[in-house]
């Protein structure tokens, strides 16, 4: 009796935590778009804001958060992934490749203000590149760097041993194995953890802040030396600096909408890509 | 002895602190099939290895003796693994082909090796024909390699190690996962590449082991316990443990 009770009780505490999480993320998500849904349209994402961002739309910070996740996956992935390489396919074990790893995972753990900070001091001061979207998109890059070397490492793990001792017995070097065997079929798995990166990477503000996000620019521009304007930024502008917060709030929302839209965007497609991969691996 | 073409001289091979190889000392003769027997652990699969240099990407397995091909130390520090294993070729126990066509695995081998373009074509129709699967496949080889049976996809490994003309081809339980009727045909092509080929064949199956080998070799913990021709280890064993082992008392 007493023994049944306690199966029921455990059972009730797990499944109401996870009811309690989704519970949370819909309360929420319904926060969110029923205050914001009256603000998206079609000028809503295709304007410019006016009359000093109280109307108008968002689309300079629609590009410029575009603009920025192209920069940082340009810089983070290649190296990410060479790195990810190096640590699993070359790098026997070592002391040495323990330090590396574990001071890969602490990187993970450091407060994306500190990235800010640093980034401030290395690509806008050090090295010249002033507040822009190229030293933002550097930035952000370094702060995704550890995930995607994480996620592609695990990628490299789950190829089986006979796949690359396939090329290497008929004499393939073990670039080539790499490169021919290893990596195309790890690619879903590396795409799938830099595209999850990515998003998140996406919706930060603290790295960007210091190192070129802008308030409001007028034009757009694609220029790399330009400072630029971020969904999430913009929606931290609108709801904590703004002049008329009340007035504005409706298209704070707005934003917070589109930004979902965005990261929920990206996650489908690692979701697409992971289910695609999973039933080629069946045939 | 003047015919032999692969031999190992004092072979000790460590796993971190583990000896896995003792003092293995045997000569592989040209153009004959030796099986390498024993229970399981004994260390077939790692002797296989050493031949091919598979042990270099481990680095907590360290070799010690002298292994020749010919007159070749395969060990030598100016020797290009990849040469080695162009001339030492490998089948491994579950077959293995890469995720493309049936001609793009035939074509992989050749081109990594740089074989003149207008020269892969009729290499690859060559390397099936010798390796009875032309027949099977010649209507279809740009199909994915992965759909074919899995004694097909066999022999296509073999048929992709054969294309590169080695001398020595190391095989470890290539049947291990076939079915009988599959079996019989890569025994059969066994046989037949011992022509143009030296082979070496880790196997279970003592019928087999009688079938196609010239020469066995009865591996015990880590050890050469006896090497003899095919007939002597089965019907006239020198070493008890023999006796035992092909007579099915253990393992
Ligand atoms: N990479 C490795 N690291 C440590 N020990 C290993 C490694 N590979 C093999 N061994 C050990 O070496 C011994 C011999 O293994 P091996 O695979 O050569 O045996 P085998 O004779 O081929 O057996 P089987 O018939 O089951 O294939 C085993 O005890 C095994 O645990
Ligand atoms: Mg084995």
């Amino acid at each position: 009796m007493t023994k049944k009770l306690k199966i029921l009780i455990d059972w009730i505490l797990l499944a109401g935590s996870t009811l309690l999480v989704c519970l949370i993320l819909g309360v929420i998500l319904w926060d969110i778009f029923s205050k914001g849904m009256s603000s998206i349209s079609w000028d809503f994402v295709s304007q410019f804001p006016t009359h000093g961002m109280t109307q108008g739309g968002i689309l300079p910070a629609i590009i410029g958060t575009f603009l920025l996740t192209i920069i940082t996956t340009l810089f983070a992935m290649p190296l990410g992934v060479a790195c990810a390489v190096y640590l699993n396919e070359y790098a026997s074990p070592s002391l040495l490749t323990n330090i590396i790893r574990a001071s890969i995972r602490n990187l993970a753990g450091i407060p994306s203000i500190i990235y800010g900070l640093f980034g401030l001091a290395l690509f806008v001061q050090s090295l010249k590149l002033g507040t822009s979207v190229l030293s933002a998109g550097l930035t952000l890059g370094l702060l995704s760097l550890p995930y995607i070397i994480t996620t592609t490492e695990e990628a490299l793990k789950r190829i089986p041993n006979s796949m690359r001792e396939a090329t290497l017995g008929l004499g393939a070097t073990q670039f080539e194995t790499i490169k021919d065997v290893v990596l195309p079929r790890a690619l879903p798995g590396i795409l799938t953890g830099v595209i999850l990166t990515i998003s998140r990477a996406a919706g930060e503000t603290a790295p960007i802040l210091f190192t070129g996000v802008a308030f409001y620019i007028n034009g757009i521009t694609l220029s790399l030396d330009q400072e630029f304007m971020a969904l999430p930024y913009h929606l931290y502008m609108l709801s904590t600096q703004h002049h008329a917060i009340e007035q504005v709030r409706p298209l704070a929302y707005g934003t917070a909408v589109v930004l979902i839209a965005l990261v929920f965007l990206l996650n489908m497609v690692a979701f697409y890509i992971r289910f695609k991969h999973r039933s080629q691996q069946d045939v | 002895m003047s015919d032999s073409k692969l031999s190992a001289q004092g072979l000790n091979l460590f796993f971190g602190k583990k000896q896995v190889l003792k003092n293995i000392s045997i000569s592989f003769k040209k153009n004959q099939v030796t099986a390498l027997i024993g229970p399981s652990g004994c260390g077939k699969s790692t002797l296989l290895r050493t031949f091919n240099r598979m042990h270099d990407l481990s680095p907590d397995a360290r070799i010690e003796g002298l292994i020749k091909l010919d007159e070749l130390n395969i060990y030598d520090k100016k020797i290009q693994v990849t040469e080695i294993r162009k001339r030492i070729g490998m089948v491994f126990q579950k077959p293995n082909p890469l995720p493309k066509s049936i001609y793009e695995n035939m074509e992989y081998a050749l081109k990594i090796h740089n074989f003149p373009k207008q020269e892969i074509p009729a290499l690859i129709e060559n390397a099936l024909k010798e390796s009875y699967l032309w027949d099977e496949v010649k209507d279809e080889l740009n199909k994915p390699a992965v759909q074919l049976s899995g004694g097909q996809q066999q022999r296509l490994c073999i048929a992709r190690t054969v294309v590169l003309r080695p001398e020595i081809i190391l095989m470890d339980e290539p049947c291990s996962a076939l079915d009988p009727i599959s079996t019989s045909k890569i025994e059969e092509l066994i046989v037949r590449l011992k022509k143009d080929y030296t082979i070496v064949i880790v196997t279970h199956n003592m019928q087999q082991a009688q079938r196609i080998s010239d020469d066995v070799a009865f591996m015990y913990l880590g050890e050469l316990m006896e090497f003899d021709i095919c007939n002597n280890i089965f019907k006239n064993p020198k070493n008890e443990l023999t006796k035992n082992y092909v007579g099915g008392h253990f393992g």
